[in-house]
């Protein structure tokens, strides 16, 4: 017996996708898999560790916690929709991105889109955070490789970065 | 001259695909193609024999293509893994097989394998797959593998599967001539390296040229095709394995081959469609591989300045229910331990035990936190004995800067003796000293102490031997575009290899950085390597790229010198130009682009480059086109293979302040002082070090794998196995660096990927007991991790006890 499929929109990164997915399709499968947007990771699968956050409305959300057919409607971004169009192909990088760059705030890259799209949302309910917030802001994402240090930095660095830019 | 670039915090080049999204991992891999996708059944029972596999009804599920067992398995595939380290003290190692076959020995252990057109299907297949089990008693926990009432393995005798000894001197005759003696008993429990990305294989055969592509996981592109092409009995040169990007891999992924890393090409040729298995997290915790778990006695004999005349230490090492990866975890614990320090006489025993739990192959840091762990504390308690400071204590053992190399008399996990290269342990000391302000905490103390805080300081030194061979390679490629590629076999996982050596080979090759493009873990590309682990890629593959860079510059400076008719003494290359020293810019100069194509005597011009060479008449008339004893190509390759390893150290000191109620443990101020040779670029050393201190407090504080007495691991989870976030870890971590370059490789560098997290189990025993002595006097701290619960406990027993 074959599973039943969903007609669903999914409008990502300002682009609207057509796909058949059935009822259990995470999220995360069906960006990754189904529309090829890789960037988002998955680490853990039940919702602590952050990889696969994006933001869903503008708000973040854990994308291996939520059904592809519960996102119609909604308006999602994905790390790939984190870059600011300067006329150039791949576009610069947006202020966060451009922070994690200048601080070494990566090293594998595994948790970075998750962090990424946390904090940019973070940083537009808070614009300018005291270093306490920085590390409120990114307090329920894991990274395993950069003991967080240099996280915290680029927070407050993408901070300025945006401000720089506005 | 060109800037110079070792030594700088050059930013890294991969950040870019990584913050933009387009790091291709190995889940990655082939989305959007015909993907197969696998999963696994495990077993739920730590301790069973297989009585029967029932799978009928799994293939009547729409998309499944395959399920195999045991029996489905052929020739080699059907044999046990391999045994990776033999030696000749594991008398009797055992592996698993890529699916189970009779018995299974901890949960997780792969009993069945399913293909199917998307991993949720593949999941519902596996739960139609019944299997009988006959229970037998499982075997958990030191403790339990030595009392032996069960055997993990019916043929191995005390679940004991080696027992090892190395003494210099007469270490018992030492102690109990000592005017002093003390005896310890420690232990630390097992952890993980736990990355964010777990473990994964893609295969794809293609049948039109007899030739399988693998792409995983791993930390050993090289060890995983020749294990594929073994298993599979294909020759090496029908297999290629890429390593894309790594999620971390912190030594779980050094294993290899995983049954998954076996199936998945097996499937992918059976079928003629590619497959894909990505592991999940559960799966991750069960059936990939731990570390730590260890039981240690002490026996100690001292003088009264502290000085240890005679040191004996017995361990008892908790291997999981198989080792294929031998003994190396023990015996760095047994060689490491001796940290900075030269015992008078030194004798350690241990032994490698079975039990029915996951298999510990190394975790960042392999053995050495726990080796540190039991000459820290050894030290401290020497010094709580003599009534001295634990500083004084650690200077009066200290190997001294004009004893280097150092030779401690025993054998190394490469089986090369166990000598230092270099190191100035008194001045890493003073250094920590002045960081943390050691002298000046009795003060701090008493502030705190009026404001009704206890606070503690510890400090724990290590030494770690890094860049073990037997070799590293590198090939350095000048095409005629000028751009320069670089590929070196073993992987990269977060470290910012393509960075860190892009700069070694731009300063030796006098091109700019962003000329440079380095691949790593791709045996197409450099099919002779070994891998990434016990930090040795920026020593090894540092090295060999150096060499190499310089092999593809003396090539250079052959050509422009004919081409440009000069002396290659005259010449100099900056920025990509080769021109000779003194002249005006412009004259007498041509680009390494140029000199590629001067490199391959072609017969047409096919575009700029090529044009322009022809205005050169490049080598004799009368000879050949390409010398006898040349090649065509701009092309340098060379390898680096050391005597022995290079000899990193360092020492960390923290502050906590432990609460009073609660016994809740705040960081206060963590100070790290690390020598790692020279640096390529403090921005990544400096990284490692954060991210190694983090992980450090985790095994400390806050991780453990739960194993109920049936052998089920009960923390199998993000939720439930403690791992720091940004709340747990040090704020902030001053950093002060000495650089004793080593004189073993041609960079002066020593390996930086573990440091961060050797001395941490020990820095935090040390300055939690110290916040606690004035309170509980004599308040020993004698195993880890150490949890708010663990020291409420400890300090009632105390309370009840005294």
């Amino acid at each position: 017996m074959s599973e039943e499929l969903h007609e669903v929109r999914l409008s990502v990164n300002g682009v609207v996708h057509e796909l058949r997915v059935p009822a259990r399709r995470l999220l995360s499968d069906a960006l990754r898999h189904d529309l090829g947007l890789t960037g988002t990771h998955v680490g853990c699968e039940h919702g602590v560790c952050g990889a696969c956050t994006v933001l869903v409305d503008r708000r973040p959300m854990r994308s291996c916690l939520m059904f592809a057919v519960s996102a119609v409607g909604s308006e999602i971004t994905t790390v790939e929709g984190l870059t600011e169009q300067d006329g150039s192909p791949e576009g610069r990088l947006g202020p966060v991105q451009q922070a994690f760059a200048e601080c070494h705030g990566l090293q594998c890259g595994f948790c970075t889109p998750g962090f990424l799209t946390t904090i940019t949302a973070g940083l537009r309910d808070n614009p300018d955070p005291s270093e306490d917030e920085a590390r409120e802001m990114v307090a329920g994402n894991l990274c395993r490789c950069t003991g967080y240090v240099n996280i915290v930095k680029s927070v407050l660095r993408a901070s300025e970065i945006a401000r720089e830019r506005r | 001259m060109t800037t110079k670039l070792f030594g700088e915090k050059v930013p890294r080049v991969e950040d870019q695909r990584f913050l933009r999204g387009k790091g291709r991992y190995v889940d990655d891999v082939l989305v959007g193609h015909d993907l197969l996708h696998a999963a696994v059944l495990r077993s739920p029972h730590a301790h069973a024999r297989i009585v029967d596999i029932d799978v009928s009804g799994v293939l009547d599920v729409d998309g499944v293509h395959v399920v195999w067992t045991h029996d489905d398995l052929a020739g080699a595939m059907a044999d046990p893994l391999p045994l990776l380290i033999p030696h000749p003290q594991l008398t009797h190692g055992r592996t698993q097989y890529a699916l189970a076959k009779d018995e299974v020995n901890y949960v997780g252990e792969a009993i069945a394998f399913v293909v199917a057109d998307d991993r949720y299907l593949a999941e519902d297949a596996l739960g139609r797959i019944r299997v009988d089990y006959e229970f037998l008693p499982p075997v958990v926990g030191v403790e339990s593998a030595r009392a032996a009432e069960h055997l993990v393995h019916d043929d191995v005798p005390g679940n004991v599967a080696a027992r090892l000894e190395q003494e210099n001197g007469d270490a018992r005759g030492a102690i109990a001539a000592a005017p002093h003696t003390l005896s310890l008993d420690l232990t630390i429990e097992r952890s993980a390296s736990t990355p964010m990305e777990g473990r994964g294989t893609v295969a794809r055969w293609d049948p039109d040229t007899g030739r399988l592509t693998v792409w995983t996981s791993t930390q050993t592109s090289t060890g995983v095709r020749a294990a594929v092409a073994a298993k599979l009995g294909l020759d090496l040169a029908q297999v290629d394995v890429i390593t894309p990007d790594v999620g971390g891999g912190f030594g779980v992924k050094i294993n290899h081959p995983w049954p998954e890393e076996l199936l998945v090409p097996l499937a992918a040729r059976t079928l003629g469609r590619p497959v894909k298995f990505t592991e999940d997290r559960r799966e991750h915790f069960i059936s990939s591989a731990h570390e730590r778990g260890q039981v240690h006695h002490v026996e100690v004999g001292y003088d009264d300045d502290g000085r240890v005349l005679g040191l004996d230490v017995r361990f008892w090492h908790d291997n999981g229910a198989y080792t294929p990866y031998g003994l190396i975890v023990p015996i760095i614990t047994s060689t490491q331990l001796l940290g900075p320090y030269k015992p008078g006489a030194y004798r350690v025993v241990f032994e490698s035990l079975y039990t029915n739990t996951v298999m510990v192959t190394p975790y960042r840091g392999a053995g050495r936190p726990q080796g540190c762990f039991v000459m820290e504390r050894t030290m401290d308690a020497i010094a709580a004995a003599l009534g001295k400071d634990r500083t004084e204590v650690r200077a009066a053992n200290f190997i001294q800067p004009d004893e280097f190399p150092y030779d401690h008399g025993l054998v190394f996990q490469d089986g090369r003796e166990l000598e230092y290269d270099s190191g100035d342990y008194p001045g890493s000391l003073e250094k920590l000293k002045a960081l943390i302000g050691w002298d000046e905490f009795p003060v701090f103390r008493e502030e705190m102490e009026r404001e009704g805080r206890r606070v503690g300081i510890g400090l724990a030194c290590y030494v770690e031997g890094t860049g073990v061979g037997p070799y590293e390679g590198a090939h350095v490629h000048v095409e005629t575009s000028g751009k320069v590629k670089v590929a070196t076999g073993l992987t990269t996982q977060g470290q910012g290899h393509a960075t860190a050596f892009a700069q070694i080979v731009a300063d030796a090759l006098g091109v700019r950085f962003d000329r440079v493009e380095v691949v790593t873990g791709d045996t197409r590309r450099m099919p002779y390597a070994v891998g990434t682990f016990a930090s040795r890629a920026a020593v090894m593959s540092g090295s060999a790229v150096h060499l190499a860079a310089l092999r593809a510059r003396e090539k250079v400076l052959k050509i422009a010198a004919d081409a440009l008719e000069a002396a290659e003494d005259d010449l100099e290359i900056v920025d990509g130009v080769v021109s000779v020293r003194g002249t005006p810019d412009g004259t007498a100069s041509i680009d390494l682009g140029t000199v590629a194509v001067l490199s391959n005597p072609l017969r047409y011009a096919f575009d700029e480059a090529s044009k322009a060479a022809t205005q050169f008449s490049v080598g004799d008339p009368g000879k050949p086109p390409v010398a006898e004893d040349d090649e065509p190509g701009l092309e340098g390759k060379d390898f680096y293979s050391p005597e022995r390893s290079t000899f990193a150290n360092g020492m960390h000191a923290v502050i906590v302040e432990t609460d009073a109620e609660t016994a809740e443990i705040r960081i206060l101020k963590y100070a790290v002082v690390h020598d790692c040779g020279r640096l390529i670029n403090p921005m990544i050393v400096e990284g490692q070090i954060h991210g190694g201190v983090a992980q450090g407090v985790g095994g400390a504080l806050l991780e453990r794998m739960a194993y109920d007495e049936s052998g089920q691991l009960v923390n199998a989870s993000f939720m439930d196995f403690l791992m720091p976030y940004v709340t747990e870890v040090p704020a902030h971590i001053d950093i002060d660096h000495l650089e004793t370059p080593s004189p073993l490789n041609p960079l002066g560098v020593k390996g930086a990927g573990e440091a961060g997290v050797i001395p941490s189990a020990a820095v935090f025993a040390s300055a939690i007991e110290d916040a606690e002595a004035s309170y509980h006097p004599g308040l020993a701290i004698t195993a880890m991790p150490i949890s708010p619960s663990d020291l409420f406990a400890l300090r009632q027993r105390h309370e009840e006890s005294s």
